[in-house]
């Protein structure tokens, strides 16, 4: 009988592959000595070819059966993600993440469009009413400082100097966490047609606009400009930039092109996400800038300075990295 | 139990080959075996920080709360990218792959676990605290808010392939591990060891040509399992010989097993000739024949 020949001659060829499926699956790709991870695609090829010979001339069900879920085992670990998480983040931060926001210009435009759009409300909208200022900003985010607040005590916050401790402990606690929450939400909400995220986009600048508004009217704009931009312009990007992502998603939802809606989805929403994954490394550096560097770097214009340096150097890093070589 | 749900999956060698989706219950599962471990490893976390933080007020907090952060954010990512699958999920046997037959990227493995935020976590303060996602906001809006951000929760349960929001956001699909263990060829071991001279079990082309496919494989599970069986054997093979008109040599009794197994391989030798000559008999004919010595 052909089949039965035709099992005695590849069944040595599926145990193998069972085995270093097998094992693959317990102690990952990486583990594995060279040579068996070699033999890897050759035998995975050869079971593809056998579950098709089978196909058309096995009538044994149970062979059947286990060359497909052999194949689909072996397709997975084929198939799976090869590189380690630090190796990913890595290329992520070199190529992928840059190449994306690049990809993703004019999003990133609208998203700076509508944050500056909330700035300027805001800034108004406090100038003609200074009580204003508590609809635009919630409590926790003013703590305590409001348009009652003395000149005197806006001007502490701006060069407070807390111990040690407390740095590390406020960089990670709300700065870091917090922001990046911001951001991941920014991103996730855009699957809700981006509604939220406009939103978000939007009240985000209304805040900023009515502090600049507040210590503007007691003569501290340049302190405070000096005190918010040196984080504030890597924060903000973030910002932006999640903002962006979450505007991809909904663009791939309202707009899904020659694509199937979920197709569309699926390739916006990698390239977001990995917009959205360096925008949580950025607010790691912004943290790192506002919990440490802000608190130790008194002076104005040094820290006027490192703000230009950010802003100098974001628009380098992502208009000149390299293109990533070779496919993902 | 409703049938499990297959979706077939091209490689990028053109091979078609197949997957069972994970069912709602067990993605459920592997997620409480997942957050279990999340949780644990957050009081064991607390239980080193408090005394730290005795020793080192702030910084231990600070490195505490970092690592809190990394742990619920990026524990689904860490384990995804590492072997397509989480402890949890490796537990109840569920594995996540491309749903393109593509290769699964890091970059989906991000986007599908970003997403939890709106899934998971908005909908979760919604129902226990909704003033802290909205302080000022009048209690009629909340239910609004709230329905919305349960559409997102509930997504799996609205569509067959079990997809939440971020496996459509990633383009992956969560399935079974599948696991078949490899039995021996009943056609391998002919009954020729302790079975008579295979003349004696010999079959006419007329009356192979009454089963199809369904009935073979049918009879196959039965073979496969004959000691379990075996009170099935003699009715089986009853209905076969009076449809297909066979009786037993004369002078000499055949047994029920020896009889199936013979006309398992007859039959599979028969059925796979007409597949390769580009005819798949599915299903069995009506009629019998009649009775010839």
């Amino acid at each position: 009988m052909n089949s039965v020949s035709f099992r005695r001659e590849r069944e040595a060829t599926w145990v193998e592959l069972e085995l270093l499926v097998a094992r693959i699956e317990k102690e990952g790709l990486p583990a594995l000595p060279p040579d068996d991870v070699g033999r890897l695609p050759v035998l995975y090829r050869a079971t593809l070819s056998s579950l098709s010979v089978a196909r058309a001339i096995s009538l044994d069900a149970n062979l059947l059966a286990y060359l497909e879920a052999l194949a689909a085992r072996a397709y997975v670990v084929t198939y799976g993600v090869k590189r380690s998480p630090v190796d990913a983040a890595v290329r992520l931060l070199r190529h992928d993440f840059p190449a994306a926001v690049r990809a993703a210009r004019m999003k990133v435009a609208l998203s700076a469009l509508l944050l500056a759009l909330g700035v300027v409300t805001g800034g108004m909208l406090t100038t003609r009413d200074p009580s204003r200022f508590y609809a635009l900003v919630s409590e926790s985010s003013a703590q305590g400082r409001g348009p009652s607040s003395s000149t005197e005590e806006l001007r502490n916050v701006l060069y407070h100097r807390p111990s040690a401790a407390s740095l590390l402990s406020a960089f990670a606690m709300f700065l870091f966490t917090h922001n990046a929450l911001v951001g991941m939400t920014c991103f996730a909400t855009g699957f809700a047609a981006g509604v939220p995220t406009i939103l978000l986009l939007f009240q985000n600048g209304l805040m900023l606009g009515a502090f600049a508004a507040l210590y503007t009217e007691r003569g501290l704009a340049l302190e405070f400009w000096a005190w918010i931009l040196p984080h504030g312009i890597t924060e903000l990007l973030a910002v932006v930039l999640c903002g962006a992502a979450g505007l991809a998603l909904a663009d791939a939802l309202l707009h899904p092109g020659r694509h199937t809606r979920r197709r569309a989805l699926a390739l916006q929403g990698r390239a977001a996400a990995v917009i959205v994954i360096g925008s949580v490394a950025m607010f790691l550096l912004a943290g790192l800038v506002e919990g440490i560097f802000r608190q130790v770097v008194q002076g104005v214009h040094v820290r006027l300075l490192v703000a230009l340096l950010s802003a100098v150097a974001w628009p380098l890093y992502f208009l000149r990295s390299p293109a990533a070589a070779g496919s993902p | 139990m409703s049938q499990p749900r297959v979706r077939e999956i091209v490689t990028p060698e053109g091979v078609p080959v197949r997957f069972v989706v994970a069912r709602a219950g067990d993605r459920l599962g592997a997620f409480a075996i997942d957050g279990f471990i999340i949780v644990a490893a957050s009081v064991v976390l607390l239980l080193v920080a408090v005394p730290a933080a005795a020793a080192l007020p702030g910084a231990a907090a600070a490195i505490a709360l970092v690592a809190f952060f990394l742990l619920r954010n990026f524990y689904f990512t860490y384990f995804e990218c590492r072997t397509g699958t989480t402890p949890g999920k490796r537990l109840v046997g569920l594995r996540v792959i491309d749903a393109h037959g593509g290769m699964l990227t890091a970059e989906a493995v991000f986007a599908r676990n970003l997403m939890r935020e709106i899934e998971l976590f908005l909908p979760l303060v919604a129902l226990l605290a909704p003033e802290a996602l909205a302080p000022d906001v009048p209690a009629w809006l909340r239910l609004p808010c709230l329905a919305w951000l349960l559409v997102f929760a509930l997504l799996p349960f609205f569509n067959g392939d079990r997809l939440r929001v971020g496996d459509l956001v990633g383009g992956t699909l969560v399935v079974r591990r599948p696991e078949v263990i490899l039995r021996h060829d009943l056609s391998a071991t002919t009954p020729t060891a302790r079975g008579p001279e295979p003349a004696l079990l010999a079959f006419t082309a007329e009356q192979l040509d009454l089963y199809g496919i369904t009935q073979l494989q049918l009879l196959e599970k039965v073979l496969r399992d004959a000691y379990r069986n075996r009170d099935a054997l003699a009715p089986v093979a009853d209905r076969i010989q009076r449809k297909i008109g066979w009786m037993a040599p004369a002078g000499r009794p055949v047994e029920a097993e020896e009889f199936l197994r013979a006309f398992y391989n007859a039959q599979r030798t028969r059925l796979e000739q007409r597949l390769l000559l580009g005819e798949r008999r599915q299903e069995k004919r009506a009629g019998r024949l009649s009775r010839r010595p």
